[in-house]
């Protein structure tokens, strides 16, 4: 098993027409992903490099390809209606690659996708992966392989630093989700581990966590109070000063909270271990899994 | 972004907030002239973009035009943690009876603008939070309908009992929440709101911090930016599309991907040495972001080698490569420099550099070690 997404995704990518969308198209179905379609607006009818289809809009393309997950690559200023358009279409995964969405945006399109009980992935983030069955997203494919650890993670290259630790040591994943830097973001920390709970492949779950925002104390609360599965965590930023955004919009940390040794000590409360690099993230893996 | 107080203000009053005249000034004979035309007292205010000005003496009373000329002057030119006062705020000054605070943010965890209120106003106010909760209170706005009638009952009726008070009070919290949305703001506050004795409420300060993400629908608050507040690295940064932060150590960083970069900077520090910045190329990232990004910390003479951290997903490591060797053409640098390139394009990024003096590394933690090795040589 995995969660979210496996052989039977079907995708459809939007945005399918511009540098990022055509190209990751590509290595997803490379991968094997099923990518059904492609939506790009005014350029319907037309067919990719790929032999993908491209519609108008994203309820033609589910109409026509059955496509029930999407990827969006558009522009950060086109990304929130394309988010909903796709929840309106009847999907019920969105994957949100782009970066750069105004803020007041997602918490406008939020409370429309829960109405429409469609789940978010992102903003701002290298999207899913179940390896050996299917990725939707940027990250790169070969450094995976299908195993039994869960990953959930903030950030985009930092989770390719530790899966290929995770490989290299053996360790294959069930899912990698990235779920974005943004402090707004669909799925969140809470989200992950509950689904990682009821996931009977994953033995263990890997949370890459960063500065700002609380998430990954409730995560920790939740672990406290009982969770059937061994966690690693590693936090990044311990040495970022306050008050300056490191990179990704949601990691700052504001007014003393957020701060890396408030997780860390947090995890550390619940009895997680956490990791001091990114290397050392497998040997704990390895370690809990022997 | 972080805007000026005064350009905070006239937000503030574009949307009704009762905020008392003032005028911006550069210099002494201005300020004379400002604190005559509205009437003293007046307060002096330096425009600094940093907390806590006023126990840095950046805030002054004068009772007279001739004082508000004095303080000004010696106001101007002064340094308020590193920034220096290029521009002052002369205000009518409004007597205080009490001091409220009233401010809304996105609240991460509930995905939605929330406003904060407290009868305990012009001091910190995280303070009050850690010490005095009681005295603050919160209320989640639904987007979707805005600020409502109730909340704003609860609200100002939590801050004053008086009728008519509370009335002004619910009035401009309305108003604080129009303003905020409006400007796609990511911080609003007004510390403090205060009460006068005759019972009017009045703004008497005003601090907004815009989404950066919201700016291309907002071009007019662009030019709001001082850039003079930046580290001069940081500007020239933002327009080469590269997030920085500069720090004090003296190991240069170049990654791609905000994660991977803390984690660098971090693991710089476990290994017993200090980050000298954030670097973060981004994504699709060009030889022509490598090649500013070493600009960009080249500037900085306390940087002993420089550590080129990339795991390429989008990012190729052969443009990375190119990069690398067009700096090294172009700035002439000789401080060593250290490569992990891992990833999308990496055989062909490593025949490129396979000619070169770059020290190479298979791993992060090597690549740090290495870099920390040749900064102490």
């Amino acid at each position: 098993m995995s969660i979210l997404v496996d052989r039977e995704t079907r995708v459809v990518v939007q945005g399918i027409t511009g540098r990022d969308g055509a190209f990751h198209a590509g290595q997803m179905a490379d991968y094997g992903t099923q990518v059904t379609s492609g939506v790009t607006p005014g350029k319907g009818g037309m067919k990719t490099d790929d032999g993908i289809p491209v519609f108008d809009t994203v309820r033609q393309a589910v109409d026509e390809t059955g496509a029930n997950t999407s990827v969006i690559y558009v522009p950060a200023r086109f990304a929130a209606d394309a988010i909903c358009e796709a929840a309106d279409a009847g999907i019920q995964l969105v994957v949100c690659v782009t970066e750069g969405i105004p803020v007041k945006d997602m918490v406008l399109v939020l409370p429309y996708l829960r109405e429409r009980n469609t789940r978010l992935i992102g903003p701002n983030c290298p999207g899913i992966i179940s390896p050996g069955k299917t990725k939707v997203g940027i990250m790169p494919g070969e450094i995976h392989m299908e195993g039994p650890v869960g990953v959930v993670s903030r950030s985009g290259t930092l989770t390719y630093e530790v899966v290929h630790h995770l490989s290299q040591s053996g360790l294959g994943q069930s899912t990698c989700i990235g779920i974005g830097g943004d402090p707004i973001i669909g799925t969140n920390f809470l989200d992950a581990l509950e689904l990682f709970r009821e996931d009977d492949e994953t033995e263990a779950v890997v949370l890459i966590g960063e500065i700002g925002g609380s998430d990954e104390e409730e995560a920790a609360d939740v672990i406290a109070r009982g969770y059937p599965k061994k966690v690693v965590s590693f936090i990044a930023g311990r040495t970022a000063p306050r008050g300056k955004r490191m990179g990704h919009a949601g990691a700052i940390v504001t007014g003393g909270k957020g701060t890396a040794e408030e997780k860390i000590a947090a995890f550390k409360k619940a009895g997680v271990d956490v990791a001091e690099t990114p290397a050392q993230i497998a040997t704990f893996v390895k370690g809990l899994l022997s | 972004m972080k805007i000026h107080e005064a350009d905070a203000r006239r937000i503030f009053s574009r949307h009704g907030l009762p905020v008392p005249p003032s005028e911006l000034i550069v210099s002494a004979d201005q300020a004379k002239a400002a604190a005559e035309e509205l009437g003293c007292p007046v307060v002096v205010k330096a425009q600094v973009l940093v907390g806590g000005r006023g126990k840095a003496g950046g805030v002054k009373l004068a009772a007279t035009p001739a004082e508000a000329a004095e303080k000004a002057e010696s106001m101007l030119g002064m340094e308020i943690k590193g920034l220096t006062v290029e521009k002052i705020l002369i205000a009518k000054a409004v007597e205080i009876e009490h001091e409220l605070y009233a401010g809304i943010v996105i609240d991460r965890r509930s995905r939605k603008p929330l406003m904060m209120v407290s009868a305990a106003g012009g001091i910190d106010i995280e303070e009050v939070a850690r010490t005095s909760p009681e005295k603050i209170m919160k209320v989640i706005i639904d987007p979707l309908w805005g600020i409502m009638p109730f909340q704003l009952r609860q609200l100002q009726s939590f801050l004053s009992g008086e009728r008519e008070v509370a009335r002004q009070i619910g009035e401009a919290l309305k108003q604080l929440y129009e303003a905020f949305m409006a400007v796609d703001a990511s911080l609003a506050e007004i510390n403090p709101l205060v009460i006068s004795p005759e019972g009017k409420v009045w703004a008497i300060d005003a601090k907004i911090n815009i989404d950066d993400n919201g700016l291309y629908r907002r071009s007019e608050l662009s030019e709001l930016r001082d850039e003079s507040a930046e580290d001069q690295g940081e500007t020239e940064a933002r327009k080469n599309d590269l997030s920085f932060v500069k720090l004090d150590g003296s190991i240069g960083c170049i990654v791609n991907g905000a994660g991977l970069a803390m984690a660098t900077m971090d693991m710089i520090k476990h290994y017993g040495a200090k980050p000298a910045n954030f670097l973060d190329i981004g994504g699709s990232s060009s030889p022509q972001k490598v090649l500013a990004a070493m600009r960009i910390i080249l500037r900085d003479e306390k940087v002993k080698s420089i550590l080129i951290n990339i795991f390429g997903g989008i990012t190729r490591c052969d443009d990375v490569a190119q990069g690398i060797i067009d700096a090294k053409k172009e700035l002439g640098i000789d401080v060593p420099l250290i490569v992990r390139l891992t990833g999308t394009n990496e055989e062909r990024a490593l025949k490129m550099l396979e000619d070169t003096d770059l020290i190479t590394a298979a791993s992060m933690d090597e690549g740090v070690e290495k870099a920390i090795e040749a900064s102490r040589s």
